[in-house]
């Protein structure tokens, strides 16, 4: 639906679920991208390609950038004071380098929304937490906002244990549940590419495994990026993972592939337990 | 504090169990003393407090009747009231509020919220916590200098009021920052990432939840202001007042009038400092009753603030 | 499609640009209120002073004995004032910092939490009480108080405002200094305790060596306070500049002449007028002195840790 037609890159690559090859669009393509905390280089010269409707694990020990990195496609950085971008992050179809400054970074955000590490939800009742993001960019039709904030909790997998409670305070759900309602929030904007950064690092086994299922069934719908820290969680929900060190790519390539057949030896070490 | 070492010399390589215990039997005793000392130094505030109000209560409650909160300032001490003085103190405090909430809170909110780590910041700050400091007497010289003359207000509800709203302004701006810092990121950057603007992050998120907070910070700002009487008495505020200004709501369209603003006016502490100044005793038992008024009202705001602060430290739990 | 909804977006982000920018800039303005109600401050006391020293030269403001400006004979030393006003704030702090360590000891080393929790609220509310029935109360229940036991004491004196005004900043000096003694890293305790020292030795020998400056701090802030301090002294010392360091005598503080010009009807632009603006000034520099020391004192503690 979203601009398969206007999209001029295309790659063939080997789907890791089906082992055959899918045509998959590019949905933004990073180009030579550097960041810089003051005067301290975080990314170094990152090149890579994002497809569309995949999901893509960011991996690698950490302080080695896949959080910034990830926090580059929303401009998070931009309320921190002296970070500076360098390079591009091109978002198609309508190939616009998100990380100019002369691109408004709240547009940005428009497009592309995030899940935190802990679930944040606001002190708002569950059906504000959703519709927040609707109601900034000035949705005000109750029709649309009661539909859209149902689709978006249908789509994370809550309506059914909160459709009768809307009006309770986020904040009084269980820890999985709130990082539900957070994602919830996060697709009733209907982005699109949704980040997670280390999504399930604060809860239990159980809400983890919940939260990987709606990753997996998301992506036939979204892009997703997701940065964690647990390799196992990358292999059961990623189709492309990039491995970084030190503020550099080291690797990437499709999940299956650089579990069984890592490239690098800095990979294979990580991977192994080596180091990380 | 030689006296507090240990009493006891222990030769460590032949101490017994006894000698540990009887050394530390002592020591622990000026524990024991030093704790009831600390006790007794803490509790003479709340003993003052307490002999205070009994005090003021004492000398003044046969004159806390209704009359007296419905009779103007006499010459003669039993017929004496405050009525002038409380009209006076809401006038004021309306005029306070009305400016220097909002002023304070905008203030706070851009510091905390907005403000770009630079000099002019830098300067800002300074100059806040300075203000804190300034004698409420040198508000009084600011006002009677600047309001009074300057700006032609002349001793005034409104000169009062923008003297007073001035002085409170660093205490609230104060307990805006605090509660607005103790909003946690996470929340910002939740609403932030779903593409909210700063001002929508400020109006939608952070000043609803640090509300209790500035609330806190308002009504012991706003208790300040109501117990305050140097600065006023600097800009000459009349004692003798046996008038009230015209009502700020009237019956005929359209309904509002300022005329007060201008008026000449007396409160609650002035109404008080002037009866306790007087030589004679006859007015002493007004002024404790005007001091009974004050006390109670200003004990119940700070203790409200107080309440609220504690709940919210319990309450919120991110 | 999506493109157009891509063109949206970026007109609804333009639109609301403009409500970002004058929000901020009203913002910004409150902020800078503060700068502005500073320089009204420092300008007009300046630009009445300065009206003032063309009357009087500064040597004999700094150094003439007497303060005698409504006599019809007037003289303007502003040193019996400056006496006045650090004799009552000495008293003061005589109470205030014994009383207010004590008190800042007990409650970060000692008070259980409970009684803690009970009694932080109730020495706020101390400091709530209005500072015109603190002088009630000096003037009509603690001078009597002392006249009992001074018996030809006056009824106006130094004495019983400044105790009243150091018992009020008492919460004042506790907190900052008890503020001080919490910052100090729990592992220099818990050493102590592990070499068997008790309560008491932990706090005497490690917590407040540690936090000296911060409770220095505390002691100066009270300084600034108590000078500052009005409606207790105007009411209950008496205000009759006397130049003596004799607290039971009756004497005027600086704060205390304001007050008592602006009972008066003094007419606007004369000399009267324009020396309690002079007045004022001393009384700010004086203040801005003791917390720029407080600050630097507080700064030198935060470096320790």
């Amino acid at each position: 639906m979203k601009g398969v037609m206007s999209n001029p890159v295309s790659v063939g690559v080997p789907s890791p679920q089906s082992g055959s090859t899918t045509q998959r669009n590019v949905k933004s393509s990073i180009r030579d991208l550097n960041f810089f905390y003051g005067d301290a280089q975080a990314l170094k010269h990152i090149d890579m390609e994002i497809y569309e409707h995949a999901v893509t694990a960011l991996i690698g020990p950490s302080g080695c950038g896949k959080s910034t990195l990830l926090r580059c496609f929303n401009r998070m950085h931009d309320l921190t004071p002296h970070t500076r971008y360098e390079g591009e992050i091109r978002l198609f179809p309508d190939d616009v380098n998100i990380v100019s400054p002369e691109v408004d970074p709240i547009e940005v955000r428009m497009r592309i929304s995030m899940v935190f590490q802990k679930p944040n939800p606001f002190p708002k009742s569950i059906y504000e937490n959703v519709a927040y993001g609707l109601r900034v960019r000035g949705v005000r039709n109750k029709t649309e906002l009661d539909g859209r904030v149902e689709a978006a909790l249908r789509g994370a997998a809550l309506w059914e244990e909160v459709k009768d409670r809307l009006g309770e305070p986020g904040t009084a759900l269980s820890g999985g549940q709130q990082q539900r309602l957070c994602i919830a929030r996060a697709l009733a904007t209907d982005p699109e590419i949704v980040l997670f950064d280390e999504p399930t690092s604060a809860l239990d086994p159980i809400a983890t495994a919940s939260i990987e299922d709606l990753i997996i069934s998301m992506a036939g719908s979204v892009t997703v990026l997701i940065v964690t820290h647990n390799m196992q969680q990358a292999a059961r929900v990623s189709t492309y993972t990039a491995f970084m060190y030190l503020g550099e790519l080291i690797e990437y390539g499709p999940t299956n592939e650089m579990f069984t057949r890592p490239r690098e030896q800095r990979t294979s070490d990580y991977l192994t337990g080596r180091f990380g | 504090m030689a006296s507090l070492s240990p009493p006891l010399a222990i030769d460590a390589s032949h101490a017994t169990v006894a000698d540990i215990r009887a050394n530390v039997a002592q020591r622990r005793r000026w524990d024991l003393v030093f704790a009831v000392l600390g006790l007794l130094a803490t509790s003479i505030g709340v003993v003052t407090l307490l002999a205070l109000f009994i005090d003021l209560v004492m000398d003044g409650y046969q004159r806390l009747t209704p009359d007296f909160f419905l009779s103007f300032p006499s010459r003669r001490a039993s017929e004496a009231g405050i009525l002038s003085a409380w009209v006076g103190t809401c006038l004021v405090m309306l005029v306070t509020a009305v400016v220097g909430v909002p002023l304070a809170v905008s203030a706070g909110l851009y510091l905390e919220e907005y403000a770009p780590r630079n000099w002019l910041t830098t300067v800002i700050e300074i100059n806040v916590s300075n203000l804190a400091a300034v004698p409420s007497i040198v508000y009084g010289l600011l006002a009677l200098g600047l309001f009074v003359y300057a700006l032609g207000f002349g001793q005034s509800i409104l000169s009062a009021g923008l003297t007073l709203a001035l002085m409170i302004m660093p205490i609230i701006v104060v307990a805006t920052r605090e509660a607005v810092r103790a909003v946690p990121h996470t929340i910002r950057e939740a609403a932030y990432a779903v593409g909210a603007t700063r001002w929508q992050v400020t109006r939608d998120h952070v000043l609803p939840y640090s509300i209790p907070g500035i609330a806190t910070g308002v009504i012991i700002g706003l208790a300040r202001a109501i117990g305050e009487t140097a600065p006023l008495i600097t800009i000459g505020a009349l004692t003798f007042i046996a008038y009230l200004p015209n009502p700020p709501l009237t019956t005929t369209p359209p309904f509002v009038n300022f005329d007060w603003l201008w008026s000449g006016f007396t409160v609650l502490p002035i109404q008080m400092f002037n009866w306790v100044s007087r030589p004679g005793t006859a007015f002493h038992a007004n002024a404790a009753a005007a001091g009974i008024v004050i006390v109670v009202l200003t004990l119940l705001m700070n203790g409200f603030a107080i309440f609220l602060r504690y709940r919210l430290r319990k309450r919120i739990n991110w | 499609m999506a493109v157009a909804r891509q063109t949206l977006i970026r007109r609804g982000v333009r639109h609301r640009d403009v409500m970002e920018r004058t929000v901020e800039s009203v913002l910004f303005a409150c902020a800078a209120s503060a700068v502005a109600v500073t320089t009204a401050i420092v300008v007009v006391l300046l630009v009445e002073s300065a009206g003032f020293f063309s009357h009087v030269s500064i040597v004999d403001f700094l150094t003439d004995t007497m303060w005698t400006p409504l006599f019809a004979e007037a003289r303007y030393g502003i040193l019996p004032l400056l006496c006045g006003t650090v004799l009552a704030a000495a008293v003061a702090l005589t109470v205030a910092v014994p009383v207010g360590v004590m008190v800042a000891v007990y409650l970060s080393e000692f008070a259980p939490v409970k009684v803690r929790e009970t009694v932080k609220p109730l020495l706020e509310m101390l400091e709530g009480v209005p500072t015109v029935v603190y002088g009630y109360f000096a003037l009509l229940f603690v001078t009597p108080l002392l006249q009992n036991i001074i018996p030809d004491l006056p009824g106006f004196n130094v004495l019983s405002p400044g105790i009243v005004i150091g018992i009020m900043i008492v919460p004042y000096v506790g907190s900052v200094s008890e503020d001080a003694m919490r910052a100090v890293p729990q592992a220099l305790r818990e050493a102590s305790y592990a070499c068997g020292a008790t309560r008491l030795q932990t706090t005497l020998r490690v917590v407040m060596p540690a936090a000296t400056s911060g409770i220095a701090a505390a002691f100066v802030l009270g300084i600034a306070r108590a000078t500052g301090e009005t409606m207790v002294v105007a009411i209950a010392a008496g205000q009759q500049p006397n130049l003596t360091f004799d607290p039971t005598q009756p004497a005027a503080t600086i704060t205390a002449y304001i007050v008592q010009v602006a009972l008066g009807d003094l007419p606007h632009g004369s000399i009267g007028y324009q020396s309690i603006f002079a007045a004022g000034l001393v009384l700010l520099l004086i203040t801005l002195l003791f917390n720029i020391l407080a600050h630097v004192l507080r700064m030198r503690f935060r470096e320790a840790y």
